[in-house]
């Protein structure tokens, strides 16, 4: 294997500008999803899904910015945040795929095989952050591929390369992990101690995730969850209890007949 | 009710993505895999005791059950044409994958049983299938909730201990239902004994659920899924206390063994029914995820 490769995308830059969207749409030719008027912000994409491998969330918030020491300018917060696939390091879609379409590229992410999967749907209820889902239409699960033919060519993905402000960063994990890491004591300094690092750690539930956030709030007012877990984490205790149940099955029709002795012997 | 617990969300939006399995295709087949499985152990049983008659019964009644659950199956996925690609890996991190194998042995092995019992060609090769569903049956009742419990469903995740003693309850009153419905009454004692012990640790295993899973098993009390759990509950109690009383009753026999097939089909809609309610509202994801990193974390 080459050197993990990763995404850390900075939030506390992201303009919305939804360039990553359209790049990453053209690039891998996805179909469109259909045109949504939500009502909530200028978010119509709404979630990740199969044909929408970046999206961006629009935030406001009333809460006053600080600007100038103390005064409050009463100006609204306004947080936006391009969401895209973890590629977790210990990632449950990968794991529960039975057919092996799911895999671990050289570059540490996970794609899908599409002449391999049948459509299963298991790793779209597995997924703790909801990234990956099945195509209507087509039958088959799709989800980001961290570009993996730019990959191999040499070329960075689509989304980072259009991102025009650098929200969007791909390289070496480790490097963007030692940048990320800056960047936050960076905006410490200047007086945003709300923003925090999503994903980052090897510790977390996932193992990491090889696509990582710097946020300004909880990760949940961006709809990702507070402290994902890989499902696979309790399967030996799932089939511990799974197996006792097995085991109870064949001693309760035992014990139905015993109360009969020997049936009809003819 | 309990308190309506504080938590942030994106617009109110679901952090993960439900279930997409279908109905009733999947919870069908959870309810004929329990079927398929519970009948085959009844059959290895029934042989070894000379209850001749049930065990003819449970043996086309687990081939039948593993075979439409199958096709169930197929039908269910995105490209049905790939349907041999789930026995392209074996995968022990996949209890898909795992399961398909189980699976593909039950249904296999249950078919030569049934075909040698109904044509009474090779009958040592269906008695040496036979057994050998005594080990794939009781998996084959079992692994699903070990399916459902895999994925970052909250309601599922979160009952992993109890759901497959919910799910083995299910499948031996189902089976224990079928074997009473379709077999001559006089001989089908057995049948009610398993109906019955399986009705019972349905409930129990029901209620356990319930009370260890505290708010995390609301999805299970609200709305749709908890009218067909409810209806499940009284199903399956009134069809188990029936069977006890039935006894060469056609009347008796028959409405219990249908109150216990729709308790043990109501039990598994009802599963996939607050699946789905639990992975749409983030506040199930939110919540306990929330509580926990309070709890590693004091301030």
């Amino acid at each position: 294997m080459t050197e993990r490769m990763g995404f850390f995308t900075d939030t506390s830059v992201c303009i919305g500008c939804k360039a990553c969207e359209v790049a990453c749409k053209e690039w891998n030719q996805l179909p469109d999803d259909g045109f949504v008027f939500e009502a909530t912000s200028y978010d119509n994409t709404g979630q990740l899904g199969a044909s929408t491998w970046r999206h961006v969330a629009f935030i406001e918030q009333t809460r006053p910015v600080r600007m100038n020491g103390d005064q409050d300018d009463g100006v609204d917060r306004w947080l936006m945040s391009s969401d895209v696939c973890k590629h977790c390091t210990h990632a449950a879609c990968l794991d529960v795929c039975p057919t092996g379409a799911l895999f671990r590229t050289e570059f540490g992410t996970v794609v899908v095989q599409q002449d391999i999967c049948n459509g299963c749907g298991y790793c779209v209820p597995a997924c703790p952050f909801g990234v990956i889902d099945r195509r209507e239409g087509d039958g088959r699960a799709w989800k980001c591929t961290m570009c993996y033919d730019r990959q191999r060519g040499g070329l960075e993905p689509a989304c980072a390369k259009a991102c025009p402000t650098d929200s969007i960063q791909f390289g070496p994990l480790d490097e963007l992990r030692e940048r990320a890491e800056d960047r936050v004591e960076r905006l410490h300094a200047d007086g945003h101690p709300e923003a925090r690092l999503y994903g980052e750690s090897p510790d977390d539930g996932v193992g990491g995730a090889g696509a990582f956030f710097l946020l300004l709030d909880e990760p949940e007012v961006y709809g990702l969850p507070p402290d994902p877990v890989v499902t696979t984490r309790d399967l030996p205790s799932m089939w511990r209890w799974a197996g006792a149940a097995a085991l109870s099955v064949a001693g309760v029709v035992a014990v139905a007949f015993a109360g009969f002795g020997n049936g009809e012997r003819r | 009710m309990v308190p309506e617990a504080e938590f942030r969300s994106y617009y109110g939006r679901p952090v993960i993505k439900g279930p997409i399995w279908h109905e009733p295709h999947m919870p069908t087949y959870l309810y004929l895999g329990g079927l398929s499985g519970v009948s085959s152990m009844m059959a290895v049983v029934a042989g070894f005791t000379g209850h001749h008659r049930l065990a003819r019964t449970a043996r086309v009644a687990a081939a039948l059950g593993a075979a439409t659950g199958a096709g169930l199956l197929a039908a269910e996925l995105g490209r049905p044409e790939r349907f041999l690609n789930m026995l392209r890996v074996f995968k022990p991190t996949s209890p898909m994958s795992v399961g398909s194998w189980i699976l593909a042995a039950q249904g296999g092995l249950s078919a030569v049983a049934a075909s040698s019992e109904l044509t009474g060609i090779l009958p040592v090769v269906g008695d040496a299938a036979v057994l050998a569903t005594g080990v794939t049956g009781p998996l084959t009742a079992t692994y699903t909730a070990v399916l459902v419990a895999d994925t970052a469903v909250p309601a599922w995740h979160e009952a992993y201990r109890e759901l497959p003693f919910l799910f083995a309850g299910s499948a031996l009153a189902g089976a224990g239902a079928m074997g009473m419905l379709a077999t001559p009454r006089a001989e089908a004692g057995p049948a009610r004994a398993v109906a019955v012990l399986g009705a019972a640790m349905e409930t129990v295993a029901g209620a356990v659920m319930e009370r260890r899973l505290g708010p995390a098993g609301e999805p299970y009390r609200l709305g749709r899924a908890g009218h067909l759990m409810r209806s499940a509950r009284a199903l399956t109690a009134g069809g188990g206390l029936l069977a006890v009383v039935a006894g060469r009753s056609r009347t008796l026999t028959a409405l219990s063994g249908l109150a216990l097939t729709a308790g043990a089909l109501c039990t598994r809609f009802g599963v996939l029914k607050a699946g789905r309610a639990s992975a749409a509202d983030p506040k199930y994801t939110v919540v306990p995820q929330r509580q926990r990193l309070a709890d590693e974390r004091p301030a």
